[in-house]
């Protein structure tokens, strides 16, 4: 590890961590695969859903089986109304013991975008509560910035349809919102494969949230190691300055004392 | 003794000791489990007041815990 990463840890509401890929939990071919890309990401923080528990029978709970020094991101997946969050939210504190919550209010479930009306009237009023609240939200400035107005302390813009491994549609605003906003960005949803999570970082983005990208490929642990080194790349790479892009070529050899021929 | 019907998880059930824990305890689920939380009526019903509090008629709880998620 780099002396730049020692000391570049990425701080959200206090908490401190030195992985800036969030990894999800959903969709792995197996339980032991999915514990084995949790490890070989590094991450510090994974994404958990609220659900029923199946009455015909106990089935284990994520708390049972990931490692305790990982740290629990419920979500609010599958919700279409700022109530419908709010609960969510508080059946995830009570259950995982912790105020973080990764809200999202979707407006179409086949599209899975987030209704930004409901979005930050859910934000708004966990704030209130006393919860930690990542909204998962629409690549536009101007929803990152009353989000981030209304208490939340990161923002998570989609890069493209969550699942859909299309990477970033829109770099340029995600570009921008890093730039603008005054909390941390996570870019969440549509990354495809390592470069997308590196375009992200070098951006300016703080954090990657990736599931699909890791959970569905062929080996979901090799890809798992692959975001890791991604987002550790493209970071050192933002924090190194990339050349500006400039339209002629320019010799990198040095141009004095080319023989005669 | 009389019973009420009331509805777990979307399902009917049919209850004679008419508190939350004891519900649950049908379900292996008591104080100590862990991950686990309950809404009684739409409102989070924190395990402190599990044993104290009484089900009626038509009660909605929901018993949920953390699952694989994105």
């Amino acid at each position: 590890m780099t002396q730049n990463q020692i000391h570049d840890p990425l701080v959200i509401a206090g908490r401190t961590f030195r992985s800036r890929l969030f990894l999800g939990t959903a969709g792995y071919p197996s339980q032991k695969t999915m514990l084995n890309a949790v490890k070989a990401s590094g991450t510090e923080m994974a994404t958990a859903s609220i659900r029923r528990i199946d009455l015909s029978g106990a089935a284990e709970t994520l708390v049972d089986v990931l490692d305790d020094r990982i740290h629990f991101l419920p979500n609010t997946a599958g919700c279409q109304t700022a109530h419908d969050a709010v609960l969510t939210a508080e059946l995830a504190r009570e259950a995982l013991g912790t105020n973080w919550i990764k809200v999202e209010v979707i407006g179409d479930r086949e599209l899975l975008y987030p209704d930004t009306e409901e979005l930050l009237r859910a934000t708004t009023e966990l704030v209130n509560r006393g919860f930690v609240v990542l909204p998962y939200c629409t690549d536009d400035p101007i929803a990152c910035r009353k989000l981030a107005d209304a208490g939340a302390s990161a923002v998570m813009p989609l890069g493209s349809p969550i699942g859909s491994g299309l990477g970033i549609s829109n770099p340029h605003m995600i570009e921008m919102i890093a730039s603008r906003s005054s909390v941390p960005v996570v870019l969440d949803a549509g990354i495809g494969t390592a470069s997308d999570a590196a375009l992200a970082m070098e951006l300016g983005c703080s954090a990657v949230l990736l599931n699909t990208a890791v959970s569905r490929a062929n080996d979901p642990v090799s890809m798992a190691a692959a975001m890791k080194h991604a987002v550790e790349g493209g970071r050192l790479a933002y924090l190194a300055g990339r050349i500006p892009k400039r339209r002629n070529a320019e010799a990198s050899s040095p141009q004095l004392g080319l023989i005669e021929a | 003794m009389t019973q009420v019907e009331v509805r777990v998880n979307g399902q009917p059930e049919l209850l004679s000791d008419k508190t939350v824990a004891a519900l649950l305890a049908r379900h292996d689920i008591d104080v100590d489990t862990k991950g686990v939380a309950v809404a009684l009526n739409g409102v989070v019903l924190p395990r402190a007041r599990w044993t104290e509090t009484p089900l009626d008629a038509d009660d909605r709880i929901e018993i949920v815990h953390a699952r694989q998620g994105g």
